[in-house]
């Protein structure tokens, strides 16, 4: 008798694989890192033990990780809207140099207001610049079918040169040598939540906006409309949603959430702007969405895990010398296998008796 | 400052340097036209092209043989290329987000590599580069001799590579499988043609080409490594893929324009054209959101571009 193994499609994901293939893609991701670090001449379990310590080791180290979290964690939720509906906005980092710019504006000009309404103006700002700068892509593929991914990139360095140029010029610190800003005004930052600490108030914002995208795209009609376009358009479209305005709309929310990214690195970290103000949240921003499933609670675990990867890279550099750039290649690994292995989760396994 | 870019010596070294810039993109251009034309859409290039422009470097740097590492890097290229074709074409998964992660991972690994082997550096590590080849008798007609025979070897390819690529594509019957794989994979598997096999072959190909476009930026314009130095240019040429519909030739037309807006920009600086830098530098961003808001609606790519094939 021969036994024949076959992959045969299924109907719908297996729902446990579907659910382990991200820790699977995570696992993956950090075994070829490994080979990399061996092969950096470095030993792998002391490297990650320096990452992991460097992460979560103490209570200053895990606070520096939510800070580095509350960034991703706006940008993640951002693009997970937009890849909802099935618009690939690589924009995020734009989006976020765009609400910086507009936050740091109005944290420079606006003086003698009490905190509070200023740091509800500095995030109603923040969104609005992100949401301003992101719906241009929205309405160029909406109106002119021009592809949003290359659309998104073209202004991410359009934005990224002219933050460079008002940092060197009009609003450089005469003080200080740097290309930054002057600080903003104190009423514009975010209180310090624990002594000690840098953990501030805007993590606490961007933990917020969880379950507020949650309900936007479950219990909402807008949401539901960005998820029948990102489904079926065509269906989308015979059931009477605007194909052109769920698009627009995607791309507002998504830049609007990159915006807050933005604005929260000035007014809870940096208190002013500079030109290195994200170190690439807005690109690792994509992985994360995509490691959390596109689904809000995941994309929220996953901004933790690579805030954590960030965060630790630092110390693991420190002790081994592995370069920090390692974080990069295996951004690339984990997303290759998220991809690989959501395939995993759509076959099953057939073992054929045959004669 | 009419007369001086006026001068004969001014418009050549222009379109000589126009000619060079355009080059990289050109080749890119061309790489990811055959892709598309089989239906792959390979948003990865960028990252091949710093791959490429890492490997090449690296190689040559060691060796000293610049065609040892050229070859490595068009070699390396093409790894990516099976990496990206093996994905979409044969685990059949996003395309879009393939490419994504074939360009963070080759933007991430050239950078990471570079670090590890030549560490952190005051001085940054050269290579000699090329030496210009003047052809005969064609390099002394004026302005066009100083402009086009005075090159380096690999303008002299990504030129000659845009009528053999017309030609390849539009009047031979590989040329005709590859497009109609492209817009009806199903009506060419019924022929019993191998959809498959094009489609790794033409991705393979156009990523072969992103490798050879980053060891030009790497050997030729810039003669070392830098993370940041393929700045966006793969994702140029995939607006100028759109923009040329296509079409090797035009795609020509398209690299020109961008060579030729991004030297005129470094000349008008040097003789004092007082616009901040980093203007200057928008330039070919600004010019690629604009070419595409030019042709919008009047394009029309592969219709089974970036759809995954199955069988049956």
């Amino acid at each position: 008798m021969k036994l024949d193994v076959k992959l045969e499609r299924r109907a719908t994901p297996h729902p446990l694989m579907a659910l382990l293939y991200p820790a699977l893609a995570i696992i993956l991701g950090l075994l070829i890192g490994a080979f990399f670090i061996v092969a950096a001449g470095a030993d792998p379990i002391k490297a990650y033990e320096g990452l992991v310590y460097g992460a979560f080791g103490d209570i200053y180290y895990i606070t520096e990780t939510l800070i580095k979290t509350a960034p991703l964690l706006f940008a993640s939720l951002g693009i997970t809207v937009a890849f909802r509906c099935q618009v690939w906005n690589i924009g995020a980092e734009g989006q976020l140099y765009a609400g910086a710019l507009a936050a740091t504006w109005l944290g420079l000009s606006l003086v003698n207001i009490p905190a509070l309404p200023h740091l509800f103006l500095m995030i109603f700002i923040g969104f609005l610049a992100g949401a301003i700068f992101g719906s241009i892509s929205g309405v160029l593929k909406a109106k002119l079918h021009i592809n949003e991914i290359i659309s998104t990139i073209m202004l991410n360095y359009i934005i990224l040169y002219f933050v460079s140029y008002i940092l060197h010029g009009p609003w450089k610190d005469p003080v200080t040598l740097w290309p930054e800003s002057r600080p903003i005004a104190p009423t514009a930052i975010f209180p310090v939540l624990m002594a000690g600490t840098r953990l501030h108030a805007g993590v606490l914002l961007a933990f917020i906006c969880v379950p507020l995208i949650h309900v936007f795209l479950n219990k909402s009609v807008l949401g539901y409309r960005i998820k029948a376009v990102g489904t079926n358009p065509a269906a989308a479209r015979f059931g009477g949603v605007s194909v052109a305005k769920s698009v627009i709309l995607a791309m507002v929310i998504s830049g609007g959430l990159a915006g807050l990214a933005g604005m929260n690195e000035v007014c809870g970290i940096q208190y002013r702007l500079r030109t290195d103000i994200s170190p690439g949240y807005g690109y690792t921003a994509i992985i994360v969405a995509m490691l959390g499933k596109l689904h809000p609670v995941g994309v929220m675990l996953a901004s933790v895990f690579f805030a954590a990867l960030i965060n630790g890279a630092d110390l693991m550099y420190r002790v081994t010398g592995i370069p920090v750039a390692l974080v990069s290649v295996l951004q690339g690994i984990v997303l290759l296998s998220v991809i690989g292995c959501e395939v995993l989760s759509n076959y099953r396994v057939k073992v054929i008796k045959g004669g | 400052m009419v007369e001086e870019i006026l001068s004969p010596e001014f418009i050549a070294g222009f379109l000589a340097a126009s000619l060079r810039i355009a080059s990289p993109l050109l080749l890119a251009t061309v790489g990811e036209i055959f892709a598309e034309r089989s239906g792959i859409l390979n948003l990865g290039i960028e990252g091949e092209m710093l791959t490429g422009a890492f490997v090449g470097f690296a190689i040559t740097y060691f060796t000293g043989n610049i065609w040892l590492g050229i070859f490595a890097a068009i070699f390396a290229g093409a790894l990516y290329g099976t990496l990206m074709a093996f994905m979409s074409v044969s685990l059949g998964t996003n395309q879009v987000l393939n490419g994504l992660a074939i360009t963070l991972l080759g933007s991430g690994l050239g950078f990471f590599l570079f670090r590890i082997i030549f560490g952190v550096r005051t001085v940054l590590p050269y290579v000699g580069g090329f030496k210009t080849i003047d052809i005969p008798i064609l390099s002394q007609v004026p302005i066009i001799g100083e402009a086009v025979f005075k090159q380096y070897s690999l303008v002299y390819l990504a030129l000659i590579l845009v009528p053999i690529s017309h030609f390849v594509l539009f009047k031979t019957t590989t040329g005709l499988r590859i497009r109609a794989t492209g817009e009806n994979p199903k009506a060419v598997d019924t022929l019993g043609i191998n959809v498959i096999k094009i489609r790794y072959a033409c991705t393979i190909f156009g990523a072969a080409l992103a490798g050879l476009s980053g060891a030009f930026l790497s050997l030729v314009q810039f003669r070392t490594f830098l993370s940041e130095m393929s700045a966006g240019r793969g994702f140029i040429a995939i607006a100028l893929v759109i923009f040329s519909n296509w079409s090797p030739i035009r795609a020509f037309g398209g690299a020109f324009l961008f060579g030729a807006a991004e030297a005129l920009q470094l000349r008008l600086q040097a003789i004092g054209f007082a616009i901040p830098y980093q203007f200057a530098l928008m330039v070919p961003y600004a010019l690629t959101l604009l070419v595409l808001i030019a042709v919008a609606k009047k394009v029309a790519g592969p219709a089974a571009l970036g759809i995954h094939y199955r069988r049956g």
